[in-house]
């Protein structure tokens, strides 16, 4: 019956685990915020791939973004302002089990933190990063961020921001050893989710910059992107993103580049924000790349017994 | 000086003086392997059954401009008959490259009248005629301060078995050393054997024939011929310094990753380790900078595995914040600073005891965290497993005060025996009873259980915020005033297991002399002086700053005077007379010990970048009972 062996038993596994697994109370975001999108996508993505609550840990830094894991019912790390990278770094080194998700600022990666941020994709360790880049200092009340567009008014730069933002794409395709790239937007929930999925099967740390509305203070900053999505450029290819063509006809701009190719990712970083269209889906993905996890996880099957062994032999060396 | 009746030991030709110890120096410029020298002679001397100390004599520069006056580099290995605990007083004998670095040492009081140096002739024959009436006003200059000069053929000699004797005379230094004091050259030759097995037999031979060399000329030459008598040994050694020591600890209690950043002198823990930790299952991440050192090991502590980080003051100074939210977020972690001189970049290379404020007070608000200061070498191994068990019982940060001294001092300690408990238990991947929150705290203690990734039902959301018990952010007041509570009554939890220190010397008196950290042997050394002299003075010496440890108060009023000695800046009156009640600064160890008892503890330290020896201990002693004598002298009628 219905094709099945006759042998066929049925085995659930004996957890399964649905969205509210994941859901850790009211998001305390101000309406309208994209952050929301952000979490949803997450926890859709944690329940798809069924991953034990317990094993998934949430780690942020400081600013609206980074109230991230308070929001998840998994474990969370809301730590310091600029250091969330050093952190999951730690908790992966000798815990390959955990699922490490990052959310991270503008201000807090590209700027107070953008020391860990080279660093930290030169490590390559098995982590996804999400840039919930919204253009500005929003839990401080409205200072210009390293990725102010020139102009922008804020409290900080009352007459516009002095210099043009720094394009996180452009720097992170810079770092040694970047491994995946991507950037998706907070408006579009099947291409954010299918982007963030996209990185959680990455071997390594994939990098995916969201542009993230503030509604309270940067609300127009891509209000053009949202309006014209012609002004967007969606990646596509089948070592990289592919959409479900309902969604991909939204955009009337596409790109079938190899994201393989580092060359041709940094064309496209290069246009962003500048005159080109701004890029959406996977920028560059190499899984080819060392890992940091290689090393780190070295020696962690040794028996106390072991371990005393071994320490013997050292304490012999100094030994008169 | 009296010959001993019977002084013939192996390899030697005449009669031996036996003496109780001896300071024995290595002088040179930077990268003329005195250290290297020194700290095989130091081997040998253990080896023979000596109590050793050695210090390395350190510039700050890899390598400051050859013959400088401040540009000594080298190294004193102080060796006796018993347990040696400190660099001592001035040396017996120095072993110099040349003669300009023996200017900085004598500014520093390294020498007494009567220290015979012997001193490179090769500078008479100097090319340049500034450098041979350099050479010959020097030697006229330390005759007249009373130092027995005497010159040798070094480089001449070395050159007869090899082609560039600057990079050689260091093992034929070792060869003269070990003859003049009566050592088993064969224990110099295995030295060399050890130092050398990575380049090949023919480096070891070619080292070990200088060696022979330096111990020939000593008996052909013999112009000291002492005899140090080992003492009993009751356990097998190790011989390391405080560094090595740190190294051996961190593998012996189990720690799994240890996170650092280049910065001296702490480094060297992690070149013993990046050498060894990997044999016993540890992680060594060099870390791209000093924060994101701590925030990789409160990451790593967090999922549940043992960690440390290692620093000295500046790095400790940036990893305040991190420490804060370890306090905060209550993450078991081991700190160890290796103090040098400060503020600011200050003395690199040189010993100090000026952190202990900052490893206090140096997070913002209010945090408190167990800080412990190892005393010995030894107590650097021990200490690790200490902290580390400590860290996980009161769930925070822990920190290890050593210094510089202790960093690079090399003394043979007690083997220790590797123990199972010492290491870390695995971590517990069971449920999490659902009933217990995620800061479960036990109102009396501050303790609670800690919940680890991987728990299912433990799941909870660390954070730097004010939070409640079930790890909330926290939106009212009372929470915030709760969450301090607890966390403060940790340490009053712990101070409650703590025994009172022993004091040494007698119980009451005059005079009580307060340390901690690395002053510990020369105090007692000088205590020990002072009475024999007939004062009444004896000391206490604390491990743990904070809390402290209990019944100081009680020990303190035994006693008419309380002095706090160390190794931090405080106001001393010979230099600018201040009123003691208003304008003195005192050291931050005095301030502490005030706060703590509410005696009036005075306080005597200095500054100059060196370990303090018996010596000046013993004359600040004899000066504080002068001074106090005098004192109530005038106010009698």
């Amino acid at each position: 019956m219905f094709g099945l062996e006759e042998d066929w038993e049925l085995d659930p596994p004996a957890r399964y685990f649905t969205l509210e697994d994941y859901e850790g109370g009211v998001a305390r975001w101000c309406p309208g915020c994209g952050d929301f999108g952000v979490l949803t996508a997450v926890q859709k993505i944690c329940r798809d791939e069924q991953l034990p609550p317990e094993k998934v840990v949430a780690v942020s830094g400081i600013g609206c973004s980074s109230r991230f894991p308070h929001y998840m019912k998994t474990y969370g790390f809301h730590g310091l302002h600029g250091r969330p990278l050093p952190v999951a770094c730690g908790i992966k080194s000798r815990r390959p089990d955990l699922q490490v998700w990052v959310a991270t600022g503008d201000g807090d990666c590209c700027s107070i933190g953008a020391g860990h941020w080279i660093h930290a994709i030169r490590y390559n360790m098995d982590i996804t990063v999400m840039l919930f880049d919204n253009n500005v200092y929003g839990l401080t009340k409205n200072q210009t961020s390293p990725t102010s567009p020139q102009g922008l008014k804020t409290n900080t730069h009352p007459r516009g921001a002095w210099l043009p933002p720094l394009n996180p794409l452009q720097a992170v395709l810079g770092f040694t050893n970047c491994s995946f790239v991507a950037q998706a937007v907070d408006w579009n929930p099947p291409l954010l989710h299918a982007v963030l999925e996209a990185a959680y099967h990455h071997k390594g740390t994939s990098f995916v910059r969201i542009l993230q509305r503030c509604p309270t203070y940067t609300d127009q900053v891509f209000h053009h992107l949202q309006h014209d999505p012609a002004q967007l450029l969606l990646l596509q290819h089948e070592d990289g993103l592919v959409m479900d063509e309902k969604i991909a006809r939204i955009f009337p701009n596409k790109s079938g580049h190899d994201p393989s190719n580092m060359k041709e990712a940094r064309a496209i970083a290069d246009a962003d924000g500048g005159e080109g269209a701004i890029p959406v889906g996977v920028v560059y993905r190499d899984p080819t790349r060392p890992i940091y996890d290689e090393f780190t996880t070295v020696g962690m099957g040794m028996t106390a017994d072991q371990k005393i062994e071994a320490l013997g032999q050292e304490l012999d060396r100094f030994a008169i | 000086m009296s010959y001993a009746t019977d002084g013939s030991t192996a390899g030697t030709v005449g009669p031996r003086t036996q003496v109780r110890e001896q300071i024995v120096e290595i002088v040179s410029d930077s990268g003329e392997g005195a250290q290297k020298a020194g700290q095989a002679f130091g081997a040998v001397c253990a080896k023979s059954g000596c109590g050793v100390w050695t210090v390395e004599i350190i510039p700050a520069e890899i390598k400051p401009p050859a013959r400088s006056r401040a540009g000594a580099s080298g190294i004193r290995i102080r060796f006796g008959s018993k347990v040696i605990t400190n660099m001592g007083n001035e040396a017996d004998v120095v072993i110099a490259f040349n003669e300009q670095v023996l200017y900085g040492r004598i500014q520093q009081g390294a020498y007494r009248k009567g220290t015979r140096i012997f001193l490179d002739s090769k500078w008479r024959k100097d090319d340049s005629p500034q450098i041979r009436e350099a050479f010959e006003t020097a030697i006229a200059e330390f005759r007249e301060k009373g130092f027995i000069v005497q010159e040798f053929p070094l480089e001449e000699e070395c050159a007869k078995l090899i082609a560039n004797p600057r990079v050689g005379k260091n093992m034929f230094v070792l060869g003269l050393l070990t003859e003049m004091f009566g050592m088993n050259v064969e224990l110099s030759l295995a030295e060399a054997a050890f130092l050398f097995r990575r380049k090949g037999e023919e480096v070891i031979s070619r080292n070990q024939d200088l060696i022979r060399a330096g111990y020939a000329y000593g008996q052909e030459n013999a112009e000291v011929a002492l005899e140090v008598p080992p003492r009993e040994l009751l356990t097998s050694q190790i011989v390391v310094n405080g560094n090595q020591a740190l190294a051996l600890g961190i593998m012996a209690a189990g720690i799994e990753v240890v996170a650092m950043y280049p910065i001296t002198p702490a480094t060297s823990v992690s070149h013993h380790l990046g050498d060894s930790f990997f044999r016993v299952g540890g992680l060594l991440h060099q870390a791209e900078d000093e924060i994101a050192a701590i925030g990789f090991a409160v990451g790593a502590s967090y999922a549940g595995k043992t960690a440390c980080t290692i620093t000295s003051g500046p790095g400790l100074a940036l990893k305040t914040e991190f420490i804060g939210l370890a306090v905060m977020g209550e993450v078991p972690l081991v700190i160890i600073d290796v103090q040098r001189g400060g503020p600011s970049t200050g003395l690199p290379t040189k010993v100090e005891q000026g952190d202990l404020m900052a490893s206090l007070y140096g997070a913002p608000g209010d945090a408190p965290k167990i800080i412990m200061a190892a005393a010995t070498i030894e107590e650097c191994f021990h200490m690790v497993i200490t902290a580390r068990k400590l860290a996980e019982a009161f769930r925070g940060p822990v920190l290890i005060l050593t210094d510089a001294n202790l960093a690079t001092g090399v003394q043979p300690i007690p083997r220790p025996e590797p123990r199972e408990e010492w290491i870390a238990p695995p971590i517990d991947s069971s449920p999490w009873d659902p009933n217990v929150t995620a800061y479960d705290w036990d109102p009396e203690t501050g303790l609670s259980p800690r919940p680890v990734p991987g728990q299912p039902g433990g799941e909870y959301v660390l954070t730097g915020l004010a939070h409640t018990g079930d790890a909330h952010v926290a939106y009212d007041p009372d929470s915030n005033q709760k969450g301090m509570e607890m966390r403060s009554r940790k340490l009053r939890a712990l101070r409650k297991t703590l025994r009172p220190p022993k004091v040494h010397g007698e119980e009451s008196g005059e005079l009580l002399v307060v340390g901690w950290g690395s002053t510990l042997g020369a105090i007692e050394e000088a205590v020990e002086a002072a009475r024999a002299e007939g004062l009444s003075v004896s000391s206490v010496h604390l491990r743990f700053v904070s809390p402290m440890e209990p019944g100081l108060k009680e020990i303190f009023e035994r006693f008419d005077r309380v002095l706090a000695i160390g190794i931090q800046y405080t106001d001393l009156d010979e230099y600018a007379p201040a009123d003691p009640t208003t304008d003195r600064r005192r050291s931050q160890f005095a301030s502490l010990l005030r706060d703590e008892t509410l005696v009036d503890v005075d306080s005597w330290s200095q500054v100059h970048g060196q370990p303090l020896s018996p010596g000046i201990i013993l004359d600040v002693i004899r000066k504080n009972f002068s001074q106090h004598s005098a004192a109530a002298g005038r106010t009698q009628p």
